[in-house]
C-alpha cells in the first residue's frame, strides 16, 4: 500500500498575526503544522501498521524551514519525506495543491491523507483539490478508516453525531477529522535522532494556477462586542464568577 | 452566463440544515442586486422541497443521491452548474459542502471563498468575508472572473428570509451516476447511552487549554459542585480525553444552556456554531485576544486550573 500523507505548514494562531497591506505578514510569524495534519498523519500510519506499505508526507516549504515538521513526521512513524522547495510564505490553498498534486502524480499512491481544513484554507482545502488535480474521489471529515482489497472503508463525521460509512474503490483522498486512536506520542529525542540520520527528498514546484481572489482587506474582528472582563488575580476572579453565578441562581 | 445565484442545499437525515434557509435567504438579496435569480439546488431523493423562498428550486431526484455521496453530488452540481453557468454558487460550509466546494472550484477553474461569513455587493464586485484563522482575522475579498463559488459559515444569517413555498421542480440527474467509485455503505446514528449534552442547564466546557486527560478530573469537580456537566470542543475528544458525545461545535452538538462556563477555549467559529446562544457565556483563556472574548459574556484572561481550584474552595 502506497500511502501519502499531503500536510501544510500555517501560520501560527497562538500570538498575535500580523498585517502588512491586505494580508497577513506572511515574514514575521511562525508556522506550524496544522493540527489536523497531526490526525492525518496518525491515521496514515495506522493504515500502514494494520495492512503493510510505506508513509510518504509530503508538504510545501514555504519558509524553508519545513525539515522539522517532516522529522516530526518521521519520529510518528513515516518512512519518506519530501518537500516541494517554494519559499513563497503566501502560497494559498490552489498554489499548494496543485505543486502536492503534481509531485504526488510520480508516486502512485493508493491513498492520499490530508488534515480536513486548516485555519488558513480562505481559498479552500487542499484535500478536494488534490482530488479534483488527480481526477480521484474524496471524502472529508473522516473519523476512520479501514482498507482491505484496495477499497477504503471509511466513516464520515456529519453534525450531532451523525455519519456515515463509504466503500472507496482506490485511489482516493481521504480529508481526516481525527484519526481512528489518538495520535502517538513522538519523545523530542526521537524526533531528534530522526533529524540527525533523515533524508528529505526535494522537488521543485511544478505548475502554475490561480486562486483568483484579490485581497481588500485583513484584519482582526471588530469588536461587536465584547466580554465583561473580570479582573484581578486568579482567587479574584474566581470569587467574583461565584458571585455571579449565586446572584443568579447558577450556584 | 447567467446572473443567478445557485444555492445548494445542505440537508441531514431527511431535514434540510437551518444554513440551507439562511444562504437562500442571502441569496436573494445578492440575486437582486445582479438582477437574477435565486435558485435552490436541493440533490437527493425523496425530499419535501417546497420550503424555500427562491425563485426557483430545481430537485435532482435520483436513487443514487438519497444519501450523500460526495463523488455523486459533485458529478451533479458540476454538470449543472456548467451547464446554467450561475454569477454565484453558494454551499453551506459543512460536512458536505466542505466536500465540494473547492473541489467544484479546481473542476471548473473558477475561485472559492470558504469560511464565509458575508457577502455583499460594492461597485458592482462582489466582496466576500471570510473569517480565517480560527476566528482570529477577518478578510474581504473580490473573486476574480464570472462565476464564484462560497462555501458559508452556519449562522452567518438569518434564516427565515430563506424560508417560502416554492414549488421544486423536479429534473433527472443530469449526468450518468453509474460506475461511481464511492459507495455509501450506511448511516451512523448517534451513539447513545451517555450523558445528552443538549439538554443539560449547566454545561462545564474544556477546550485545548486543559492541556492533558488527568486534568479533566478538575473540570469534573467543578462541574459536580455546580451541578453541571463536562463538555468540550473538538480538540479535547480527538486526543481521546473525553468521548465524542460530549463534544460542543459544528461537527459535535448545538447546546443552549443557561451556563456555559468555558476553561481553555479559544472559540473558533466551528465551537461558536455550537454554543452562541447560550444563556451566560463565561469564558477563561490566557490568550486576551482569543476570539471567545468577542461573544463570552464575562471572560477572564487568567490560568484556568488556578481558578477553577479558587473556585472549588468558594462552592
Amino acid at each position: 500500500m502506497n500511502i501519502v500523507v499531503a500536510i501544510k505548514h500555517i501560520p501560527s494562531i497562538a500570538d498575535d498575526l500580523p498585517v502588512k497591506g491586505n494580508n497577513i505578514d506572511f515574514d514575521s510569524v511562525d508556522f506550524v503544522l496544522n493540527e489536523f495534519d497531526e490526525q492525518s498523519i496518525e491515521q496514515a500510519v495506522l493504515v500502514k501498521e494494520a495492512v503493510g506499505g510505506t508513509v510518504t508526507v509530503v508538504g510545501v516549504d514555504l519558509i524553508g524551514e519545513l525539515d522539522s515538521v517532516l522529522h516530526f513526521a518521521l519520529a510518528k512513524g513515516a518512512d519518506k519525506a519530501v518537500k516541494i522547495t517554494a519559499d513563497e510564505p503566501g502560497a494559498d490553498s490552489h498554489m499548494q495543491a496543485k505543486w502536492l498534486a503534481e509531485t504526488i502524480k510520480g508516486m502512485s499512491a493508493d491513498i492520499v491523507f490530508t488534515g480536513v481544513q486548516a485555519s488558513n484554507d480562505l481559498d479552500g482545502q487542499i484535500g478536494p483539490m488534490i482530488a479534483a488535480y488527480l481526477d480521484i474521489p474524496y471524502i472529508g471529515g473522516v473519523n476512520s478508516v479501514e482498507v482491505a482489497d484496495h477499497t477504503a472503508v471509511v466513516n464520515k463525521e456529519f453534525a450531532g453525531g451523525f455519519g456515515a460509512k463509504y466503500a472507496v474503490s482506490l485511489p482516493m483522498v481521504i480529508g481526516v477529522q481525527a484519526a481512528s486512536k489518538p495520535p502517538r506520542y513522538a519523545p523530542i529525542s526521537k524526533v531528534r535522532q530522526v533529524a540527525q540520520t533523515a533524508t528529505i527528498e526535494k522537488v521543485t514546484p511544478s505548475g502554475e494556477v490561480s486562486a483568483g481572489l484579490s485581497f481588500k482587506k485583513m484584519a482582526p474582528p471588530v469588536m461587536t462586542g465584547h466580554a465583561e472582563m473580570i479582573g484581578g488575580s486568579s482567587k479574584e476572579v474566581a470569587a467574583k464568577i461565584v458571585g455571579l453565578l449565586k446572584s443568579k441562581g447558577l450556584a | 452566463m447567467s446572473n443567478d445565484v445557485f444555492v445548494i442545499t445542505d440537508h441531514l437525515d431527511g431535514k434540510f440544515s437551518d444554513i440551507s434557509f439562511e444562504m437562500v435567504g442571502k441569496a436573494k438579496e445578492l440575486a437582486s442586486a445582479f438582477s437574477g435569480q435565486t435558485v435552490a439546488v436541493v440533490v437527493g431523493s425523496g425530499m419535501s422541497a417546497n420550503v424555500f423562498a427562491s425563485d426557483v428550486t430545481l430537485q435532482i431526484d435520483d436513487p443514487n443521491l438519497t444519501q450523500f455521496n460526495p463523488e455523486a453530488y459533485g458529478n451533479v452540481i458540476e454538470a449543472l452548474v456548467k451547464d446554467k453557468s450561475p454569477r454565484l454558487v453558494m454551499f453551506g460550509w459543512t460536512a458536505t459542502g466542505m466536500d465540494l466546494a473547492a473541489w467544484l472550484s479546481v473542476r471548473l477553474g473558477k475561485p472559492c471563498i470558504a469560511y464565509g461569513r458575508d457577502l455583499c455587493i460594492e461597485n458592482n464586485a462582489l466582496v466576500v468575508t471570510s473569517q480565517v484563522y480560527g476566528g482570529k482575522m477577518i478578510a474581504d475579498v473580490v473573486p476574480e472572473g464570472d462565476m464564484a463559488i462560497v462555501a458559508c459559515l452556519a449562522g452567518s444569517f438569518p434564516a427565515e428570509a430563506g424560508q417560502g413555498s416554492t414549488v421544486a421542480t423536479t429534473i433527472i440527474s443530469p449526468i450518468s451516476l453509474d460506475g461511481l467509485k464511492t459507495k455509501f455503505v450506511e448511516a451512523i446514528k448517534p451513539a447513545g447511552g451517555d450523558v445528552d449534552i443538549t439538554a443539560q442547564q449547566k454545561l462545564v466546557s474544556i477546550g485545548r487549554g486543559i492541556g492533558s486527560k488527568d486534568n479533566v478530573e478538575l473540570a469534573e469537580e467543578l462541574a459536580q459542585k455546580l451541578g453541571a456537566t463536562v463538555s468540550s470542543s473538538r480538540p479535547v475528544v480527538d486526543a481521546g480525553w473525553l468521548p465524542r458525545t460530549r463534544q460542543v461545535g459544528k461537527s459535535g452538538l448545538k447546546v443552549k444552556p443557561k451556563l456555559y462556563l468555558m476553561l481553555g477555549i479559544s472559540g473558533a467559529p466551528e465551537h461558536l456554531e455550537g454554543m452562541k446562544s447560550a444563556e451566560l457565556i463565561i469564558a477563561i483563556n490566557t490568550d486576551k485576544k482569543a476570539p471567545i472574548f468577542n461573544v463570552a459574556h464575562y471572560g477572564a484572561t487568567a490560568d484556568l486550573f488556578e481558578v477553577a481550584e479558587a473556585m472549588l474552595e468558594l462552592l
